[in-house]
This record gives structure tokens, C-alpha cells and sequence, in this order.
């Protein structure tokens, strides 16, 4: 395969995975807004605008925190390289770049998205529209892994397609638990105290993990429990674990194919090692932030070796 | 002009159905309208699914554009389609001959039968071809010839498309939709398959390989980009093919062989299938500001190491002076009559011809020598006359750079309108290709058909739509 068609595949992947991200973040965010006081409301939204990485353009923008002005801007802003109606620009673009290389169900799922979500997005989404825009995005990441498992051959298209999911899922998780750690943080050294166990829901629903990490810990919740299930577990398919897990098994299988390990295999092996056997107590031994920045950079570095180990440039 | 006055591809005169329509008709007259009105308008958005797009320059946000699609086929009985294989056969492997003539020892030239500044003066003409023979000999491989209908047994060639034609795609796709939305129909109306031209394209361009090429010729297919009006198509004939879809920036020369980049490493190809303009192939050899090509390309080709196609300079073709002495080059190269008429061109370079042409401009059509796509041209008998005499000073101003033909009455199908059949214009564009072992004619082609009442211009880019192509079998 091409290296540039390859780039397109880990890149549409990538997009896919962030636009659907951030309607789970607007998800969450939304729900939060709906059960709270105004005041909490605003704070609410500056929280997700800042998590969704917005906060710089939003404000050039706007003087205050509202919920429609928050998602109109995640959502639809024509100057926000970042928006979802621009993040799907670029997801069909790159599928458009690696036509050739997608099966038709992929591209007619992608596609199929792209002209829903552009056609909603057209105009400003009022209260009573924003619960299904959300949803079409969600559906869109959805109807493309569908069609991708269903009828991609297990090549290096598949692999770099996975990749490129696996890479932006764990930076997205690590980031949004990065913006809420001094929310968890707390309730580790004062035991007992009185936490806001909302805003501990909301660091789950922004990842779909409420209703898992509900059924595996009978409701229990604790910030313990939270970082160990989002970080350590490798059962929830949003989890640092199981992306790192995902990403480490699609590499492995590109070297297979091309018959020889590259920096991207190495880089890995380094990051299996420094999380092989680490518990929750390591993890905030050295400090939650400092164990998510770090797995921030080796994520974005192994990222860097794909795109050098298979030529996805000149 | 009255709708007697043209021929009626599915009604006779007395306005019973023709035989090539009998089947369809039958199953057409038991369909609920409500049925093929709700078909209607399911195909643009099945269209705009599969992506099926072009993009319109100049428009906000590189708009996509549908080409509308029309859900009545134009049927072309075996009878039929048998005399014009023949005839297509005999213009395409003259075309062939005349290109090889052309850049070798110009028989044809010195025979006094085609004038020599026709070609001089042809910025399509390429220097860099002269003494040199492609892989196989093979000039065209990928040939569209424009065939329009006035009669029962009247069928005229009104353009060769020997640089790149496109709209391949359309009579897939147009073919696939057929099928998705009247599965029925192809059950009771026996039709030549269409769908192995991807095939039969792949295995036509590997005939075609250099001597270097090792086991299975690689064949890519170069295209300008995502950006280009024709890249779904591009991208759709790569996949089919099973072949890499490339873009200058992935190629380069490597160890004298033009080489892509792929996810192991530089590998080199046998084949490309080109979908970029000679002037764009390489900036060393020829526009050194285009990024679209690959540098050093032509001395690769040159050395005999890579397949173009279609080969460079072939554009020579394309040119409508060239066009009008098409039956002379026929004679020449095959020894026999041509079996597919040109339609009567007047060119205006010839005094004559010219003080003819401004005489009875009204009723004439006028084309660019250069020109294609429906620019540039002037249709005398839908001008005013201020149009017509704007045009008079151009001609008079650059009698070379015009041809001009009587206005054709182009035979009429009926299109699906809300308010039931109505009768439209149209042509009709066969794919052919070309390889050292056989000239390989898909049974179907393009048709392309004015959408609006009483016009003549069939062109997408100006408003002009598609419809399935229908080849009946025996």
C-alpha cells in the first residue's frame, strides 16, 4: 500500500475517534448542565470547552459560558480547525484520499455520515436538536467500525485504520481524565470527605463508562475505583489498558505482514514494560498527572514511528 | 424544428414501439406511476451515497455536483451494436497507426493526403515523441469515440477521445443503480454485462507492459488529486482494478524506473494509466512548474522502462482539424472505406469554407479547434444575433482556430419527467481499448442526454445528464 494512503487511513481513524470523543464529552457535559444550578452550569461548560481543548478560540469568540453557545462552538465553529463539522471535513477527505483502499460499505458509512452531519450542522442547534446530533455523531464512529470489521481484509489498511483508532483514543481518555485529576484528587487524602460524586460521573459518562463501571463496582464509587477502571482495566474497551492493548496487537500484526519490527514495535515494547504490573498505588505514587502526561508523550511518540516505520511521508 | 424531424430512438413513427424497446415497454406499462416516482427520486440520493460526484470549479467550498441520472435506458439492439464494433474497430486502429505515422516517418504527410502545419501548429504535438516507439506499439489505449444517431442506420462519429476520456465510471455505476432499483427488469430483458470493463481495462493495460516488467505487470492509475473534477472516478477505477491509486508526490525515478512509494519502500511500476495532462506528466520535460508529475518521468519512458497511457502526445488526436480529415486517415492506414461516416465539417482555415460558414452561421454549429466540453462553441440555430455576429468577428479574426458542422439532429430517447415520458436528445460514447493483442469494445458505453426540452448540448458541464446504455443480448 501506498505510504501516503496509509497516513489517510491512520488520519480519517484518528478524526473519527476525536469527533466521537468530543460528542461523548458534549454528552456528559450536557447532562451535568441540565442538573445543576446556573452558576455550575457556566462552570460546567468552561470545563468542557477546556477539556475538548477549545478554551483559546472559544473565548476570542465569546465573553461568557453558555450551553449553546459551548456546543455550537465545539460543534459547527467555520474557524475552528477542531469543530466536529470540520473534523468530519477532514475524516472524508481522508476517505476520499484512501478511496481506493476502503471497502464501499466503509466509504458509503463515512459518507452517509458526512451528508447527515453536514445537513444538521448547516445551522445553529437549538436545545431540542442537540441530543440528536450527538447521537449521529456517535452513530458515525459506529456505522464506520461496523463496516470496517464486517468487510476490510486483515491487511495493513486494517491495521493502520486500528492504529490510528487506538493512538487518539487513549490520548483523548488520558486528556480528559488529565483536565479532572484535581477533581479525584482530593478524596485520596482526605478519606471520607463529602466529594462531588457528579462531577466523578461525569469524568465517566464523558467516556460511556457510567454504566460499566456501575455494574462492575455495584455502584460503588470511589476516585480509586474511577482511575483504576479508566486506567487499569483492560476489560472496558475505553480504557488506557485496552487502547494500549488494541494498539500494541495492530502493530504487531504490521510487522508481521512486513516481515520486520520498526521503531514504532520498539517504542511500544518500552511503554508495555513501564506499564506491565503497575497498580492503582503506583499510579498515584508518582502523581496522576505526571502518569498521564508521561503516557501522553510515549503515546504520541509511537504515533510519530508509524507514520516514519511505513513512510507515510516523503 | 418539429419532433418529427428527429429520430425517435424508442417510438416509430406511427408510434408504436421499436423493437430494441419491445421488453421494456412491456414491463414498463404494468409500473405504478407512484412507483417509478418514488424510483426517480431515490437514485440521486443513491448517487450521492455512493459519491458519485464532480467537483465545479470555482464554487464555494469545492462543491460536488450529481451529473442528474435518468432512470429510462437507451437500448441498442446486437444487430446493431455489431455494425458499430466494426466500425469503431477500423477508426481506432487507424487512429493508432496515424499516431505511430506521425511521430516516425509521416507517410501520410509526404502522401500529400493531411497537410503538415495541421500538426505543427498543434500545441498537443510533443517533440519529445518523435523516433520513438511505446511499449507494444500502443498510442491509444483508452479510446472514447462520440457517436451521435439521426436514422434507423445513420450513425455519425462526432469526436475522437483519444487523450483521456472519462465518464467510464458513469456507465458502471449507472449500470449498478439500474440493477439496485429494477432488479426485475434485467431478469426479463436479456442485457450485455458491463461490469467486467475494470477487467478488462486491468488486462488490456498489462498487455501493454515493458520488456523490464517482471511476472505480473504493476499497473497504477496517476491521478491530479482529490481536488480534480474526475477523481471519483479515478479512485473508482483503481479500486476495481486492484490497482494503486497514485499522485505525483508518491512517485519518483529509482534506479531508472519509476517507482511509488509504498508502506515497504520504493517500488516500481509498469504501467501507469494516467489521468494527467501531457503538459503536467514532468516539470523537467515540459510545464516546470507542475506538481502533478513526476520528474524525469519522460526519460524513463523514453528508455523504454514504464508504459503511458494513453501515450504522451496523443492529444494530437483530439483536435478537430484533425477530426475532419479523419476519413482520409481511415482509407489510408486500413485500405478500406470508412464504415463510420464524420459528420460534414467546413474548416475555416479553408477561404471557402470559411466565407460559407459566415454565410449560413445561423444554421451551423461552431467548435473551437481546440476546444472540448461544450466551451467555446456557438450553436447557430439557438444564437441571437448578437451572438452571431460577436462570433463572426472572432471567426474572421482566427479562421483556424474553428471547425463548423450543420446542425445535427441528434436522435431523441425519452427521459422519466414527473409528468410521464418526454423525448430528449442525446449521444452516445463507447469505451474502447487498445492492446498489442486486440482493440476490446465493452458492450454498453456512456449516454449522455440534453435534459432540457429541444437542447442539443448532451455535456455535463452544461446541464447535460446520463442513462444506462443497453447492448440487448442475440
Amino acid at each position: 500500500m501506498l505510504g501516503r494512503t496509509a497516513n489517510s487511513l491512520f488520519w480519517m481513524f484518528r478524526y473519527l475517534e476525536r469527533a466521537e470523543n468530543t460528542a461523548r464529552l458534549l454528552d456528559a457535559g450536557l447532562r451535568m448542565a441540565l442538573t445543576r444550578d446556573s452558576v455550575s452550569a457556566e462552570e460546567e461548560w468552561r470545563s468542557v470547552i477546556e477539556t475538548a481543548g477549545h478554551r483559546r478560540g472559544y473565548e476570542a469568540k465569546n465573553a461568557t459560558y453558555t450551553g449553546m453557545q459551548a456546543w455550537n462552538y465545539i460543534l459547527r465553529d467555520k474557524d475552528s480547525s477542531a469543530s466536529v463539522l470540520n473534523t468530519f471535513q477532514q475524516i472524508r477527505s481522508n476517505a476520499r484520499e484512501a478511496r481506493s483502499a476502503i471497502t464501499s460499505e466503509v466509504w458509503e458509512a463515512v459518507n452517509d455520515s458526512w451528508l447527515q452531519i453536514k445537513d444538521m450542522l448547516a445551522r445553529p442547534v437549538g436545545e431540542q436538536r442537540v441530543g440528536e446530533v450527538l447521537t449521529a455523531v456517535r452513530r458515525a464512529g459506529t456505522l464506520a467500525h461496523g463496516a470496517v470489521l464486517g468487510s476490510m481484509l486483515r491487511e495493513e489498511g486494517f491495521h493502520f485504520a486500528r492504529a490510528g483508532t487506538f493512538i487518539e483514543r487513549a490520548d483523548n481518555i488520558a486528556r480528559i481524565m488529565d483536565i479532572k485529576y484535581y477533581l479525584l484528587l482530593p478524596s485520596l487524602s482526605y478519606v471520607g470527605s463529602s466529594m462531588d460524586t457528579g462531577q466523578w460521573d461525569m469524568v465517566l459518562r464523558s467516556v460511556s463508562g457510567d454504566s460499566a463501571y456501575r455494574w462492575l463496582n455495584a455502584g460503588q464509587i470511589d476516585a480509586r475505583g474511577i482511575v483504576s477502571f479508566l486506567v487499569l482495566d483492560e476489560r472496558f474497551p475505553r480504557s488506557l489498558a485496552y487502547s494500549h492493548a488494541a494498539l500494541r496487537e495492530n502493530l504487531a500484526a504490521l510487522a508481521r505482514i512486513h516481515g520486520i519490527e520498526g521503531t514504532s514495535n520498539e517504542l511500544m515494547r518500552e511503554s508495555d514494560i513501564r506499564l506491565s504490573g503497575l497498580s492503582i498505588e503506583d499510579v498515584f505514587d508518582k502523581g496522576l498527572h505526571k502518569f498521564l502526561t508521561d503516557f501522553t508523550a510515549a503515546n504520541s511518540s509511537i504515533a510519530q514511528a508509524i507514520g516514519q516505520d511505513y513512510r507515510f511521508l516523503a | 424544428m418539429a419532433a418529427g424531424e428527429f429520430f425517435d430512438e424508442m417510438h416509430k413513427p406511427d408510434g408504436s414501439v421499436r423493437d430494441a424497446y419491445s421488453g421494456y415497454q412491456a414491463w414498463y406499462g404494468e409500473q405504478e406511476k407512484s412507483f417509478l416516482k418514488r424510483k426517480h427520486r431515490d437514485a440521486e440520493h443513491a448517487f450521492r451515497r455512493t459519491g458519485i460526484t464532480f467537483n465545479v470549479y470555482g464554487e464555494d467550498e469545492a462543491e460536488e455536483r450529481l451529473i442528474p441520472f435518468d432512470m429510462v435506458p437507451r437500448i441498442i439492439t446486437a444487430h446493431e451494436w455489431r455494425k458499430l464494433t466494426k466500425g469503431i474497430e477500423q477508426r481506432v486502429s487507424a487512429l493508432n497507426a496515424f499516431m505511430h505515422d506521425l511521430y516516425h516517418r509521416q507517410e501520410i504527410i509526404r502522401a500529400g493526403r493531411v497537410p503538415e502545419h495541421l500538426f505543427r501548429n498543434n500545441s498537443a504535438w510533443l517533440p519529445h515523441m518523435v523516433g520513438f516507439t511505446p511499449p507494444g506499439g500502443i498510442y491509444t489505449h483508452i479510446v472514447g469515440i462520440d457517436l451521435v444517431r439521426t436514422g434507423p442506420d445513420e450513425f455519425f462519429v462526432l469526436e475522437d477521445n483519444a487523450r483521456t476520456p472519462s465518464g467510464v465510471s458513469y456507465m458502471l455505476e449507472n449500470r449498478e443503480t439500474m440493477m439496485a432499483m429494477f432488479p426485475e427488469l434485467f431478469m426479463r430483458v436479456p442485457v450485455e454485462s458491463v461490469s467486467n470493463y475494470p477487467r478488462r481495462l486491468a488486462k488490456s493495460l498489462a498487455a501493454c507492459a515493458p520488456d523490464c516488467a517482471e511476472g505480473k505487470p504493476v499497473v497504477a492509475v496517476l491521478t491530479p488529486g482529490i481536488f480534480n473534477s474526475a477523481y471519483f472516478e479515478h479512485a473508482f477505477l483503481a479500486e476495481q482494478m486492484g490497482a494503486e491509486l497514485v499522485e505525483g508526490r508518491d512517485l519518483r525515478v529509482v534506479d531508472g524506473r519509476v517507482a511509488m512509494r509504498t508502506t515497504w519502500g520504493y517500488k516500481p511500476i509498469d504501467v501507469i494509466y494516467r489521468r494527467v495532462d501531457d503538459e503536467f506528466l514532468d516539470p523537467l520535460s515540459f510545464n516546470p512548474d507542475s506538481v502533478l508529475g513526476v520528474p524525469g518521468i519522460m526519460d524513463v519512458y523514453r528508455a523504454g522502462r514504464v508504459t503511458i497511457a494513453n501515450a504522451p502526445g496523443t492529444g494530437v488526436a483530439d483536435d478537430k482539424a484533425i477530426y475532419s480529415f479523419m476519413p482520409e486517415i481511415v482509407e489510408f492506414y486500413t485500405g478500406e472505406k470508412p464504415l463510420l461516416p464524420n459528420v460534414q465539417t467546413w474548416r475555416c482555415s479553408d477561404p471557402d469554407s470559411l466565407a460559407y460558414v459566415l454565410d449560413n452561421l445561423s444554421e451551423l454549429v461552431v467548435k473551437e479547434v481546440h476546444g472540448s466540453g461544450g466551451y467555446g462553441m456557438l450553436i447557430g440555430p439557438a444564437a441571437n444575433k448578437r451572438e452571431l455576429s460577436d462570433f463572426a468577428a472572432k471567426l474572421r479574426a482566427n479562421p483556424e482556430g474553428y471547425i463548423a458542422q450543420p446542425t445535427l439532429a441528434l436522435s431523441t430517447c425519452p427521459i422519466f419527467t414527473n409528468r410521464g415520458l418526454a423525448p430528449r436528445h442525446l449521444d452516445l460514447r463507447p469505451f474502447v481499448l487498445v492492446s498489442p493483442d486486440k482493440v476490446d469494445i465493452t458492450p454498453g458505453g456512456l449516454t449522455r442526454v440534453a435534459m432540457k426540452p429541444g437542447s442539443l448540448v448532451v455535456n455535463s458541464s452544461q446541464g447535460g445528464g446520463t442513462k444506462d446504455t443497453w447492448v440487448l443480448k442475440d
